[in-house]
């Protein structure tokens, strides 16, 4: 990092241009209400990313979305660190839609794919580093003095005969200096935030209730709608009476929506009541038949025919047929519902000549070209104010933009700004949703048990198939769907990983880990069966089967040792580990669990080592490990969407449970030092918990159950007790 | 018209008696950190005190709540020592359901200045957090209890 880079002019634009007249309206979210919004101070803005006012404050324009994963506090720390700034007077500012603020690889405005970090810190390294220097130029010039003669530290120039000015004081001058074209970055032993665990910027206002929302946006004469939706997905409307609806007091509106039949009213209650009051009837269509029991009948099926091939080494039906020996199962794993905390809603305030849309997005650009095409607009009159979400896991960053439209086709019929808020039960039913999958999986021994061979077929929905992004599917593979397996980093000779992808009318969606959430469920819990199977420790067949993979074995070592892997349990207790590598970091977890006699399994401690590369604020990686390690237990234990009658079974965190504190394990976490690449850390954590909880729960039982959630039905039959 | 006591402030609002609490003080007293989050009392982000209690007021039809004192999380002091605590042990991410937490946490504390953890599971248990913030959760109650009393550092 510590080099003389070359500037690319693209992303050092002057930029009071290129933010325009979203500059204010951008300024009061998601920090303070909007009624308090205020002109920025006047100082300067070397480039799209941060602003240093005449006041010392200094405020990073954020391009990427907060959702919990910390990225209101690390991109800053990224800038502020080359800036030299005082800490204490940074800012959050979300960023409006631009091309300056795509995502660096995606080709939009995106936050996901646990990218964060690992794309923005150049740009953002550079953008600190510009605007110091020409700080320091300023100073120079105002003393007459050589740049070299000068340091900064804390929002201050000072020169060597101990003259200081402080960053407030040389905005004005500096914001009229040229941008320079070669900037020098911080030797990173000189980083003084960069590596250290610093509190977050969101805190204060997330603990004192002032954090802004997408539900919390108000604007004046703001109307709220709740939609009455087809209870089936492809379902059409057939009729509607609103006369009950109607006579609700509140209710102003009952209008038909292509997302089905929208209550408009003063105030979120008259809208349910009158949606309640609503009489509606549906054309149900083919959906209706749909069944989750079907499907796994179906998807069975398909396992045992050839698919599409994801990976191919060797021959692994040859080596299967003639191998000593052959061990084989089938997984599967269900819908999944993201359902973060804050249900979907989304506020649009339409005009005739503008459309503003306030939001908790993960793809601002995708939502705002929608909201576009629904609304007639140009794309350039569509402005979108991206809030705090209140959870994303992926359903705030989709390609269909499905809670942004509906809130747009809305306000188009009521001409006035418009809430649209999904109800808890509107938010599990409405479809997006970790597919289902079904896995069929086999391994060839040879006479002394060693891995000859490995066949791996995945069947399920591609969730990149019929969106913008379907251009990545490459000779019919959806990356996402095999990520995970395909590349198994494991030393067998034959593999074979094969992939169907059937269509149905379920609507799907990433979820935070997206194809490794399944894969590395299949893949680290029968490469434990294969342990078994042949006598050997599954730490030790893992070690030698990773010895070409020093990353993985280096997490494998550490979190079987901080584990005690190996030492004596009280009775009644297992040990199972897992270790995986997704979105550029590497995780093992050793979970240690034990079942009671209704076959209900109780987590009592994950230990997590993680190599995620170079590490910007630590505390953040303890954090969303600890939090990829709750969201995956969740998923172990409890998670299911399934199917009845074309009907979602689930509705509300009673049949849609998540993890409670009081279920909740002891969570250590272990973090590699590491000089390599970052790494991404929202993800990662979530695909080897499944794994490791259900190889501990083997060996606490003896129950080796290949369907989550672990539910305890499954777990008595897996041990012959049901 | 229906009058309420939010934060020590009286307030007069003009809702029919069944609508939730919850409700008016996000619509009608712009009081926006009590979140919604199920709207069936599961999850607890809508936890306000009345009387001193935790309440979930997204199931609290507002015709019952005249005459009682309620507090929402606006009306914590900003210096509280359970603020303080989820400051220092840095329990937020997404945030969402924090107010909620904080509130249930405070009246726990209230009534048990050293919870022990059966009665920090028992009190935090139905206060839903899709972040997985619990671990700091319990750290930060724990810490809260080992202090001196009204110190919060």
């Amino acid at each position: 990092m510590n080099e003389i880079i070359k500037l690319d002019r693209r992303y050092l634009l002057k930029t009071g241009i290129a933010l325009g007249g979203c500059l204010v309206l951008a300024w009061y979210l998601p920090f303070s209400d909007q009624a308090g919004a205020v002109e920025p101070p006047a100082g300067f803005a070397p480039n799209a990313f941060l602003r240093v006012g005449s006041d010392g404050s200094v405020t990073m324009i954020n391009n990427k979305s907060e959702m919990g994963q910390g990225v209101y506090t690390s991109l800053p720390m990224i800038v502020a660190e080359e800036l030299d700034c005082d800490w204490q007077m940074v800012r959050v500012e979300a960023a409006p839609v631009a091309p300056i603020y795509n995502h660096t690889e995606f080709g939009s405005q995106v936050t996901g794919g646990s990218t964060s970090v690992r794309t923005e810190w150049q740009r953002l390294a550079l953008a600190g580093a510009t605007a110091r220097a020409m700080l320091v130029q300023a100073a120079a010039q105002t003393w007459q003095a050589e740049p070299a003669a000068c340091r900064t530290e804390k929002g201050q120039v000072i020169h060597s005969d101990g003259r200081k000015l402080s960053y407030g004081e040389l905005a004005a001058k500096a914001s009229e200096l040229p941008v320079p074209d070669q900037v020098k970055l911080k030797d990173p032993a000189h980083y003084t935030l960069i590596g250290h665990p610093i509190h977050r910027l969101d805190s204060p206002a997330k603990i004192n209730g002032t954090a802004i929302f997408g539900i919390d946006v108000q604007l004046p004469g703001m109307m709220v709608a709740v939609i009455a939706r087809p209870p089936v997905f492809g379902a059409t409307l057939k009729e509607f009476n609103d006369e009950k609806a109607k006579a609700v007091p509140g209710v102003k509106a009952v209008v038909a929506v292509p997302a089905g039949v929208a209550v408009v009213a003063d105030r979120f209650w008259p809208a349910l009541q009158g949606r309640d009051a609503l009489q509606v009837s549906w054309d149900e269509g083919p959906g209706a038949a749909l069944s989750t029991e079907e499907m796994r009948r179906q998807y069975a099926a398909l396992a045992r025919t050839p698919g599409l091939p994801a990976r191919l080494e060797g021959d692994a039906q040859a080596a299967l047929a003639k191998a000593a020996r052959t061990l084989e199962a089938e997984y599967e794993v269900p819908y999944l519902a993201h359902a973060p905390m804050e249900p979907l809603n989304c506020c649009v305030d339409l005009r005739p000549d503008g459309c503003d849309i306030y939001t908790g997005t993960q793809m601002q650009t995708g939502d705002r070209d929608a909201a576009a095409r629904v609304s007639g607009l140009p794309p350039e009159k569509v402005r979108v104010h991206t809030t705090f979400l209140g959870g994303g896991f992926g359903r705030r960053a989709t390609p269909a933009s499905d809670f942004v439209i509906e809130a747009v086709q809305v306000a188009k019929v009521v001409g006035k700004p418009v809430k649209v808020i999904r109800t808890r039960e509107d938010d599990t039913r409405a479809g997006f949703y970790r597919p289902f999958w079904y896995d069929r999986i086999a391994a060839g021994l040879d006479a002394k048990g060693g891995l000859e061979c490995w066949r791996h077929t995945i069947v399920g929905q591609s969730i990149m198939a019929g969106t913008p992004f379907e251009g990545m599917i490459k000779e019919g593979i959806d990356e996402t769907s095999v990520e995970g397996a395909a590349d198994t980093p494991y030393a067998i000779p034959n593999i074979l990983v094969d992939l169907h992808s059937p269509t149905q009318p379920v609507p799907v969606l990433w979820w935070r880990s997206v194809g490794h959430s399944h894969t590395a469920f299949v893949v680290e819990s029968f490469l434990d069966e294969v342990a078994h199977a042949t006598n050997r420790d599954p730490v030790e067949l893992r070690r030698t089967l990773l010895a070409k993979h020093p990353r993985h074995l280096g997490v494998l070592e550490l979190a079987a040792q901080k584990a005690g892997w190996g030492k004596p349990l009280p009775a009644g207790r297992g040990m199972g580990i897992a270790v995986h590598h997704s979105f550029g970091s590497y995780i093992a977890q050793v979970a240690e669990v034990s079942v009671n006699k209704a076959g209900n399994v109780r987590v009592h401690r994950m230990v997590c080592a993680v190599d995620c590369g170079r590490i910007v604020n630590p505390d953040t990686i303890a954090a969303q490990m600890e939090s990829g390690i709750v969201f995956g237990l969740t998923a172990a234990l409890y998670g299911a969407i399934t199917f009845k009658d074309g009907r979602v079974e689930q509705g509300n965190f009673d049949d849609y449970p998540l993890l409670q504190l009081n279920e909740t394990p002891e969570i250590e976490v272990h973090i590699v030092p590491s000089s390599e690449n970052p790494g991404g850390i929202g993800e990662p954590g979530v695909p080897p918990v499944a794994p490791a909880v259900a190889n501990a729960l083997f060996t606490a039982s003896g129950a080796r159950v290949r369907s989550l959630p672990l539910t305890a039905d499954k777990v008595l039959a897996a041990m012959g007790k049901a | 018209m229906l009058t309420l006591d939010v934060n020590g402030k009286k307030h007069e609002v003009s809702v029919t008696p069944d609508t939730p609490l919850l409700w008016v003080l996000r619509e009608e007293l712009q009081l926006i950190g009590t979140k919604f989050g199920c709207g069936e009392g599961i999850c607890g982000a809508c936890t306000v005190h009345v009387g001193g209690h935790p309440v979930r007021s997204c199931v609290t039809p507002v015709g019952n709540m005249q005459g009682k004192e309620i507090v929402t999380i606006e009306g914590l002091p900003e210096n509280h020592p359970v603020k303080q605590a989820w400051l220092d042990e840095e329990v937020s991410q997404c945030g969402y359901c924090q107010p909620g937490q904080i509130m249930t946490a405070a009246a726990l504390l209230q009534g048990k200045p050293a919870p022990s953890d059966a009665e920090i599971d028992s009190a935090m248990g139905d206060n839903l957090c899709r972040c997985g913030t619990y671990p700091r959760i319990r750290k930060a109650i724990h810490k809260l209890a080992a202090e001196p009393k009204g110190g919060s550092k």
